[in-house]
């Protein structure tokens, strides 16, 4: 399984690439092995204010709908029309085009509470 | 519970789910995949939970006929039948698969969730002379299913699949008939449980894909066959779930067939409706409410993304006014609702 050292996890299988203020958000590998064949994605909208842990965007796979959540407090500033035109492109490129949303953050220390990328790799036993 | 194929559906990299009450496989290599690989060549699902009642002894086909809805006596031969059987009030209380092994000799085919309560109220309503046996926990079985399945039956069985559907051939202690849940050209394979990992091994190296039940949901969705407690239910009679051509009101009582007469005379409150979705929306659910001019009316019974139509499609049951194929409704997803449409079952048809 696939785990950046570049990136950021929340416990809920987004990852976050913070580059000074903001951060760019998708899903990990190993969420959408999990989910399987995703075929509807719903990014939010720029100007959606977020806390962190708030169910930022949907993904749904043929068997079922999953909620997404921002691992960051802020404004989207980003939201990728790629992903809600071609929902495949999460199975298939999960860290690179697959990605939903970015993120200007309002309380950058929050990134210091997300894990790193070892810590993920624990989390899921890859 | 487990069937004999639980480490071969490990092997074949099955994601198992809990499927009442039995480790099934939702999938393998992928939903859409194994979609496509039944309506484009052959795909193979373990149906093992599925329960098996014989029926045996004089009197056995006039004891069926006061049991289910189709008309037992007019079966041939050699041949299966889809049939129901109700309550008093005439709700479903499982759809199930008749096989006339003999004159006087039945096999039928019920669904998994239902093999406890169909053995009781048939035992409950049995008669002298007849013999009725519950040998689920004795056999497994295989659906294999696909325009290319012609192949595979000849590579397993040595001889011509039958081109005519509801066949039964008898090989050794095997009941192999062509019929299934998918649309596509078939046959399920019911053999004794010892026989069930070779089978399997024997239908993958003749070329069928391992299919789990997430593809088997949307190719029976995309055909409207109902699912017994989903789209089908004790409250809800098969002339509302639109089966009515599996229901012979001119033959002798049956149970719940005052209900149904009853319900014909007065008119048939509700249809379950196909429905297709007509505009981008997320996929459908179960439990989805469905709206008709700015109402909530019922809700969604089925519900999915179709792989085949690239869709949203469901089925609910719709007041009959509200019945007709081009009726517009809506449908709620997540507090949002999405604009569909009433269409003809059912939703998928082969190209030929």
């Amino acid at each position: 399984m696939n785990v950046p050292d570049n990136l950021r996890y929340a416990e809920s299988h987004e990852w976050i690439l913070i580059e000074g203020d903001t951060g760019t958000v998708g899903i990990t590998d190993h969420a959408q092995a999990e989910l399987t064949d995703i075929v509807f994605a719903e990014p939010p909208p720029v100007g959606k204010k977020v806390a962190a842990g708030d169910v930022a965007a949907v993904v749904e796979s043929v068997k079922a709908a999953s909620d997404i959540y921002s691992p960051v407090s802020g404004e989207v500033i980003g939201s990728n029309a790629a992903v809600e035109e071609n929902p495949a492109l999460l199975n298939t490129d999960p860290f690179g085009t697959g990605w939903i949303f970015k993120i200007r953050l309002s309380n950058p220390a929050e990134a210091d509470t997300l894990k790193d990328p070892a810590a993920y790799r624990a989390q899921i036993g890859a | 519970m487990r069937t004999p194929l639980f480490d071969a559906h490990l092997a074949a990299g099955g994601r198992m789910v809990d499927f009442a009450g039995w480790e099934m496989p939702v999938q393998y290599s992928g939903i859409l995949d194994e979609h496509k690989a039944v309506r484009e060549s052959a795909g193979v699902f373990d149906i093992s939970h599925m329960g098996e009642f014989f029926v045996s002894g004089p009197g056995s086909t006039a004891w069926l006929d006061s049991l289910l809805t189709n008309n037992v006596a007019a079966l041939a031969d050699g041949c299966a039948q889809y049939s129901l059987m109700l309550n008093e009030r005439g709700g479903v209380i499982d759809d199930l698969i008749v096989y006339r092994l003999g004159l006087e000799n039945f096999l039928l085919v019920v669904n998994a969730s239902m093999i406890g309560e169909d053995a009781a109220w048939m035992k409950a309503r049995l008669v002298e002379g007849i013999e009725f046996e519950n040998a689920s926990a004795g056999f497994s079985a295989l659906a294999v299913q696909g325009p290319s399945t012609g192949g595979v039956f000849e590579k397993l069985f040595g001889r011509e699949m039958p081109v005519e559907r509801n066949r039964i051939l008898e090989i050794g202690e095997d009941f192999v008939v062509t019929t299934g849940y998918t649309g596509e050209a078939g046959f399920e394979w019911i053999m004794p449980v010892q026989e069930a990992a070779s089978a399997w091994r024997r239908s993958l190296d003749a070329g069928a894909k391992p299919c789990g039940l997430g593809a088997r949901d949307t190719l029976r969705l995309e055909m409207c066959y109902p699912l017994n407690g989903s789209d089908l239910s004790p409250t809800r009679t098969p002339l509302e779930a639109g089966l009515g051509f599996f229901v012979d009101l001119n033959k002798p009582d049956f149970v719940g067939k005052a209900a149904l007469v009853a319900q014909k005379a007065a008119g048939i409150p509700t249809r379950l409706c196909a429905l297709r979705v007509t505009e981008k929306a997320p996929p459908i659910r179960p439990h989805y409410p469905v709206w008709i001019g700015g109402e909530p009316v019922t809700e969604t019974t089925s519900g999915a993304l179709s792989p085949s139509l690239g869709e949203g499609i469901a089925l609910a049951y719709l007041p009959a006014g509200f019945s007709k194929p081009g009726q517009e409704v809506e449908i709620e997803v997540r507090g949002r609702r999405f604009r569909a449409c009433v269409r003809k079952k059912p939703l998928y048809q082969k190209e030929t």
